[in-house]
Order: structure tokens, then C-alpha cells, then sequence
């Protein structure tokens, strides 16, 4: 029997060779040549041949005291605070009274329908269209504030800097909010419903159940949350590209991803800047990703966090067959 | 669950946030369908308008007059997205299989791999891919945006997770006391068993795909070659400065076959949302 057993083995080896040789070659060879890039002169559209440099850090140099990507950088996180802030909170507050563990709303099919779909829209569409909404010198939003009497004439909103970069903030809080408050609504859900009826006994207030019960539990979901949203925000590229023409004023919403964009595929097609700027951007969120993780995990957590998954499975063992009905 | 009363004007103020939400949601892609229906002229004078007008055609023939053939993007987009759902759905589940079914030396150490491989954003390999492309003429080839969906590390994730949970083991040695060879089991019994995760996989896999600017942008030049996303940009440029009627049915064709799929199934990508581990 252990013979034949071991027999099968194999199998787990070539079923997994696919997996292997895509990744390979497609993302762990490019990887290589994009961190090897970076330390070459490989320029020039159709280029085939490339020197490594004598200063192998040249372009991490000029990268980094590049005014325009010290501006994109700062754009694409000042962006994503705007963006994430609003987005976190509001997807707690929503999930709080979706999960229905304070109260009952009506409708909440429908609602988590409509708050979700933004986000499965082609985000190239989205931009296009806030565009056209922001339209100048004729757009919807110029129809309303003259309707309103908000202003004389029609307004270029983009020409403000601020204006362009809350657009694009904004837009990215539209289309991911409602995905945010659907994964901490199920995050809620996988809460034991006793901890809620226990602390309603106690007394405790909608308030004090939400700062007690429900956040803390939900920590390692906003974790996951902050960090998704971290690497898929210091990415951003198709809003910012096509919302404003070239970046609107000043670079206000050039991001680190168009700006490897404009680097590497128009202009002089600067292949080593743009390799260069990636790694610089990987390893920013190498950096930021591991923060995130060691600030907000502690030892104790992790220790209590065991305990209960321990509690709930021997729980759901034994109510197996009576099933969770009310939730 | 018992629920202890909130009071009304908390409940009111609840219920005003979510409408307002609501219609945030809704009114761009409103204005955009009713637009469509409107002349560039109607649209100048006032962008605003709850009531439809008759110009649809019109809007539609200005805009295939131009640049844009949203019959190619549709037609393109569909290829790429269907054949790299296939690959990304097929190969993640076999992989899965290798891990969670046989015991092999190397399965622990190959699913911490997968994990770790989860974190790497697409940035730091797009130079390199595109150069790797442009080198092996396959630029303008949908084979290039189609085979790298063969390792989704993030779906092959979620399929295991699906299979610990729902795929007996008892099923397997079964068909192999059967006589059934692996490679058959796995297309023949275990795939059929694994459909409503495959399902949900393949709506988020084909939607992000279907979506996808980057990649596409930078390795397909050739406008017949075109996604629809690509197409779209195509609105932002000059030609279509002052066409806002074409504009709009322009976006409205991007936007309705997702529309269809997402009022469709809805209730599986909301569910499969809460499932976790979407955003690519």
C-alpha cells in the first residue's frame, strides 16, 4: 500500500509543471530582466543590445532626483489617502448596519448590488466618462452650477490641481467602497453571533458592541483591506491617464505608473529609467507592505485569535446539524 | 438575532445615506445612456436631461465614421478574455489539485512559494515582459496577454481553499480502484464537482480581463488588434472633441455587455466578493 502511495507522487510534480514553466516564463523572467534593465543604458524604441553602466546605480539616481517622479510619487500617495480614508470608513459604517448585528435595514440586496457594480466597470470607461461629466466648456457638472447659479460661466475644473487630484481620488473611492464593505460584511458575518447577544445582555450600546466586538475582530480583514488596496493604489494608472490630459496642471495626477509609462513607451523610450522606477516602486511596497503587517498585528492578538478559531470550530462541530438558521 | 430598536431619526438618516449612495452609483452611467440618445447640439445647450431623445443612430454612425469599430474591440476583448478565463480557471484548479491530492516532497514548499508570489504587482514585470515579447515577435499577438493567465497564484489559492472544503478524497482513490487514470479523474470527476467555484473564478478572471488597459496598451499597436478598453481611450482624442453625442453611445457600448453579465449574476460576484481574494 505505502508503495503505491508513493507512486502517485509524480502526479503532484506534473500537475504543477504548467503553473511552473508560465510563471517562469512569464513573470519570474520578465522580473529578472526588468531588475537587470535597470542597471543598463537599454534605450531607444527597437533597441536590441544593452551595456551595463559603470555607475550601476546611475538610474536609480537620476530616478530619485528626478523632480517629476518625486512629484509622482507624492501625487500617487497623496491619492490614495484621499482615496482610502473615506473609503474605509464608510465601508465600516455600511457594513456595520448591513451585517445586521445592530439592526435591520431594508433593501440591503439591492444596496450592496448598486455599491458594488462601479467597480466592475471598465475603470478606461469610468475615467472617460467623469471626463465628459467634468466636460469643459460644456458637461454636465458646468450644466448644474450654472443651472444653480454656482458660477458665471463655465468652469475648466480641471485647471485646478486640487480639483483634478479629488476627481481621481474620488473616482477610485466610487469604484472600490462597496468591494471594501462586502469583504468586512462577510468578515462580520464569520463573527460569532453569541459575542453580540453577550454584550447586549451586559448592556452595551450599538457604539460600544462596534468599538469592542466588531472592530477589533475584523483586524487582520482591514489588514488584508489596507494592504490589496495599498499595492493595487501605488499602481494606479488607467483613471489618472485618461480623466486629464497630460497629467492635468503641473503634474497634479501624474502617478509613479504613468510616469513609468511616459518613460519607457513614449518620447525617447527610456526602457532603463522606466525598470528603474519599477523596482524603486517594488521595493517601496515591499517596505510599506511589511509596516502594515508588524503595525497592526501584535503577539496578544494573534494568541487570542487562535483561541477563538479553536472555540468556533469545536462550536460549529457540534451545532453541525442545527445549522445557523436566524443569521 | 435579536435586534434592539434603533431609534427613527438614526434609522431615516441611515436610509438617506444609502439613496444618496445609491444614486451616485447610478446617475453617471444614467447621464451617459441618456446622452447617447442625444444630439451633440441638445447635449451643448443643456448636459442635463432626464428625457431621452431620438438621435441614437445618428450618434452611433458618427462614431463607426471615425477611428472606432467597436465590433473589432468587442470581438478582440472576447477572444483575449475567454481564452485567458479558460487557462486561468483550468490550470489553477489542476494546480490546486497537485497540491491538496498527492503528498510530495516539495507540495509545502510549492504552496508557501505560491503564496509568497501572490504580493508581486504587475509594475515590476511589465518592462521585462514587454521587452521578452517585442524580442520573440509576439507583440500584437493575443497569445501573449492569453498564456501568462496560466499561473494565477491567486486563484489557484482560492481553488485550494474550495477543494479542502468540498472535493472528497474517498472519490478519488474510488476511481482509481476503478481503474480510472489521474489525468481522467481529474477532467472528468473532479472538475465537474469543483463548477461553482469555477464559476465564480471565471466571472472575476474574464471581468478583469475584459478590463485590463496596461498590458494591452503597451503590447497591441496595431489598431485591428485593438481591446475595448484601447478603444475607449480612443474617445479622449481629438477627433472626438466636439462629437458628445458619439462619445457617450461610445461608453454605453463598453458598458453594457458588462451591464448584462453583472445584473445576471450578481448574486454570485457579490457572494463571490465576500469569498475574498479577488482584487488582483
Amino acid at each position: 500500500m505505502k508503495k503505491k502511495k508513493l507512486s502517485y507522487a509524480k502526479y503532484g510534480y506534473l500537475f504543477s509543471i504548467p503553473f511552473v514553466i508560465a510563471f517562469c516564463l512569464f513573470t519570474l523572467y520578465p522580473v529578472i530582466s526588468t531588475i537587470l534593465l535597470g542597471f543598463t543604458d537599454f534605450k531607444g524604441i527597437g533597441a536590441v543590445t544593452f551595456h551595463f553602466l559603470e555607475n550601476p546605480l546611475q538610474n536609480f539616481q537620476t530616478i530619485l532626483s528626478a523632480p517629476t517622479f518625486r512629484t509622482a510619487l507624492g501625487n500617487t500617495f497623496l491619492m490614495w489617502i484621499m482615496n482610502f480614508i473615506p473609503q474605509i470608513v464608510l465601508a465600516l459604517v455600511l457594513a456595520a448596519w448591513f451585517s445586521g448585528t445592530l439592526f435591520k435595514v431594508k433593501g440591503q440586496g439591492f444596496f450592496k448590488v448598486v455599491f458594488y457594480m462601479p467597480n466592475i466597470i471598465t475603470a478606461a470607461t469610468v475615467a472617460i466618462l467623469f471626463g465628459a461629466l467634468f466636460g469643459y466648456p460644456m458637461g454636465p457638472m458646468n450644466d448644474l452650477f450654472t443651472s444653480l447659479h454656482l458660477s458665471d460661466g463655465p468652469i475648466e475644473f480641471f485647471r485646478n490641481k486640487w480639483v483634478a487630484r479629488g476627481v481621481v481620488s474620488f473616482i477610485q473611492f466610487w469604484m472600490w467602497y462597496g468591494y471594501t464593505m462586502i469583504v468586512l460584511i462577510s468578515g462580520i458575518m464569520g463573527m460569532s453571533p453569541e459575542w453580540f447577544e453577550v454584550a447586549e445582555i451586559d448592556g452595551a450600546s450599538s457604539w460600544q458592541k462596534f468599538f469592542y466586538i466588531t472592530l477589533p475582530n475584523l483586524r487582520m480583514i482591514l489588514i488584508y483591506t489596507m494592504v490589496t488596496s495599498l499595492i493595487g493604489g501605488l499602481q494606479m494608472f488607467d483613471i489618472p491617464q485618461l480623466l486629464v490630459t497630460k497629467s492635468g496642471p503641473n503634474n497634479a495626477t501624474l502617478t509613479t505608473s504613468v510616469f513609468i509609462y511616459n518613460q519607457a513607451f513614449s518620447g525617447s523610450y527610456l526602457y532603463n529609467r522606466a525598470s528603474a522606477a519599477s523596482i524603486i516602486m517594488f521595493l517601496i511596497i515591499c517596505v510599506l507592505s511589511t509596516i502594515v503587517f508588524l503595525l497592526m498585528q501584535d503577539k496578544y492578538e494573534i494568541r487570542e485569535r487562535r483561541k477563538l478559531r479553536k472555540t468556533a470550530r469545536e462550536r460549529r462541530k457540534r451545532e453541525k446539524p442545527a445549522g445557523r438558521g436566524n443569521l | 438575532m435579536t435586534n434592539r430598536k434603533a431609534s427613527k431619526p438614526f434609522m431615516t438618516f441611515v436610509y438617506i445615506l444609502c439613496i444618496v449612495l445609491a444614486v451616485l452609483s447610478i446617475l453617471p452611467f444614467l447621464i451617459m445612456l441618456i446622452n447617447a440618445t442625444r444630439s451633440t447640439t441638445e447635449i451643448q445647450q443643456h448636459a442635463i436631461s432626464l428625457v431621452p431623445s431620438g438621435y441614437l443612430l445618428e450618434n452611433l454612425r458618427i462614431l463607426a465614421g471615425k477611428s472606432f469599430n467597436p465590433m473589432r474591440g468587442f470581438l478582440n476583448s472576447m477572444i483575449i478574455s475567454t481564452g485567458s478565463t479558460l487557462c486561468a480557471v483550468y490550470f489553477s484548479t489542476l494546480t490546486a489539485y497537485a497540491i491538496v491530492v498527492y503528498s510530495w516532497k516539495l507540495r509545502q514548499p510549492f504552496f508557501t512559494f505560491i503564496m509568497a508570489i501572490m504580493m508581486i504587482p504587475s509594475q515590476v514585470v511589465s518592462i521585462g515582459f514587454y521587452q521578452f515579447m517585442y524580442r520573440i515577435h509576439m507583440t500584437n499577438n493575443f497569445l501573449a496577454l492569453i498564456l501568462p493567465s496560466i499561473a494565477a497564484p491567486t486563484m489557484v489559492f482560492f481553488m485550494r481553499q474550495f477543494m479542502l472544503s468540498s472535493l472528497p478524497l474517498d472519490i478519488v482513490s474510488s476511481a482509481r480502484i476503478d481503474g480510472a487514470k489521474e489525468f481522467y479523474t481529474f477532467n472528468h470527476i473532479v472538475l465537474p464537482i469543483m463548477k461553482p467555484a469555477l464559476a465564480t473564478q471565471a466571472i472575476f478572471s474574464f471581468v478583469s480581463s475584459w478590463n485590463s488597459l496596461f498590458l494591452p496598451l503597451i503590447l497591441l499597436t496595431k489598431q485591428e488588434k485593438y481591446t475595448m478598453p484601447i478603444m475607449v481611450s480612443l474617445l479622449k482624442g481629438d477627433i472626438y472633441k466636439t462629437e458628445y453625442g458619439s462619445i457617450y453611445i461610445g461608453l454605453t457600448l463598453t458598458v453594457i455587455p458588462l451591464f448584462v453579465v453583472y445584473f445576471l449574476l450578481s448574486k454570485y460576484i457579490i457572494a463571490g466578493v465576500a469569498l475574498g481574494g479577488v482584487k488582483g
